[in-house]
């Protein structure tokens, strides 16, 4: 069996999608915690492009970006599909995908700037929700349809990490009265069992983002 | 065979030409509908109702949205003339490099039209290390895609224009001695027909010069 190597961080959503994908597939997969503060040779070599997490190693080569690397392992390992066979419904998905890794990060700024920095962002997220909710999600169960694919673990963050950043910023942004479809996801999410047993503690996760957001005002 | 396929793009959108490139390189018959940004059509609006931009993909009354995956959809839906290499592992290095394309190196373009001075030189030494990476991609190979143009080469398109806007403004960043393979490569995709359809035709490459300093992200909004 060859080997598949993933470097990564906790607490790191791009790094869970991954995890998610590995053990969804039933992918045995060594993991190698990596420091972003002291990057080890290893993922200099892996991606020297980025010098980013996550990186999958298999076989010797390397793949990087989260989306791309499911992708990869989408093709290698088919089994427990996690995109349509059908290549219309494939294009929707990627599409989603696209949209997902194009606004996301404006949650990722509500976290990392404040004042109007961060006005603009929580505008943009709230954008980024509202398309979610009505075009992406729709009356579905999961984005995939009744079970989770790709888009699910693309949007995977809103799950936890979001919680996360309201809590640590003391912004709400998912009212659950505002956004009852996603609210409802966000619950069908965390109760798939791969999902539930592979999401960070909450408490340690608050903890350190809590002090990565002060460590980032401060320096500002 | 009751296949149609009806593409909404726009002129001077380096996203709009590649997928224009992607339906002749496949040899697939389209109806081209010209969008004016400024006064979109019913028809773009409700296609591409999230975004709202060119290009989309109309194929038997279905939309598809967003260059890249229009241009896997081709890949899927017509075999003829492969863009994605076979390899998963070739696969996943093409779409890196179409991602760092997209989300580095365009994003960076953008910015040389509204710095100066020391910005200005800051932006431009980026984009020569952005360029490096690109180069370094096109050793050993005639082309991104190997032997044959394929899915990076239609993203990488956007050098060709990078290459005809220097030749018009006279700011040179692709420098031969820097980058002689982006160069060569350049040549050699610039002699072949499909790729001369698609470009800029020339009397529209000032008016195209000037929207682009003016507004360069919107090229395609």
């Amino acid at each position: 069996m060859a080997e598949v190597k993933l470097l990564g961080t906790w607490p790191s959503p791009f790094y869970y999608r991954v995890v998610w994908v590995l053990k969804l597939k039933g992918i045995a997969y060594e993991f190698i915690e990596e420091d972003l503060n002291n990057k080890g040779p290893l993922l200099l070599q892996h991606n020297p492009v980025h010098k980013k997490i996550p990186v999958l190693i298999h076989s010797g080569k390397s793949i990087c970006e989260s989306m791309i690397i499911l992708e990869y392992l989408q093709e290698i390992w088919p089994q427990n599909s996690l995109l349509p066979t059908d290549p219309y419904d494939r294009a929707i998905a990627r599409f989603w995908i696209k949209f997902a890794e194009d606004k996301l990060p404006a949650i990722w700024m509500v976290f990392r700037t404040s004042g109007e920095e961060q006005k603009k962002a929580i505008r943009d997220s709230l954008e980024m929700l509202e398309t979610t909710e009505e075009h992406a999600l729709g009356d579905k169960t999961f984005f995939g349809g009744d079970k989770i694919d790709l888009v699910d673990i693309a949007f995977g963050q809103l799950s936890q990490w979001l919680q996360m950043v309201e809590d640590v910023t003391n912004v709400k942004l998912l009212e659950a009265s505002k956004f009852p479809r996603l609210q409802r996801w966000i619950n069908n999410f965390k109760q798939v069992p791969i999902i539930k047993e592979n999401l960070p503690d909450y408490q340690e996760m608050f903890a350190y983002f809590k002090a990565l957001r002060e460590m980032l005002l401060s320096s500002k | 065979m009751g296949e149609e396929v009806k593409f909404h793009g726009m002129w001077a959108s380096p996203f709009s030409r590649r997928v224009e490139l992607a339906l002749k390189l496949k040899a697939i018959p389209y109806q081209y509908i010209e969008e004016d940004l400024s006064n979109k059509t019913p028809s773009l609006l409700r296609y591409n109702p999230v975004h709202k931009k060119v290009p989309v993909l109309v194929h038997n009354d279905k939309p598809v949205a967003e260059s890249m995956v229009i241009i896997e959809y081709m890949d899927e839906t017509w075999e003829n003339n492969p863009f994605l290499p076979r390899d998963s592992y070739e696969r996943a290095m093409a779409r890196f490099y179409a991602k760092f394309i997209d989300d580095k190196l365009l994003p960076t373009l953008a910015k040389l039209g509204q710095t100066a001075g020391k910005e200005n030189e800051e932006t431009i030494e980026e984009i020569h290390e952005q360029l490096k990476v690109l180069e370094d991609e096109l050793k050993g190979k005639q082309f991104f895609g190997g032997q044959r143009i394929g899915y990076l080469d239609i993203v990488a398109m956007i050098l060709v224009w990078l290459h005809l806007a220097g030749s018009i403004t006279g700011q040179k960043i692709l420098s031969t001695e820097k980058f002689p393979l982006i160069y060569e490569w350049i040549e050699r995709v610039m002699k072949m027909e499909v790729v001369n359809e698609c470009l800029i035709p020339e009397e529209k490459r000032q008016d195209w010069i000037q929207l682009a300093q003016r507004a360069p992200k919107s090229a395609s909004n």
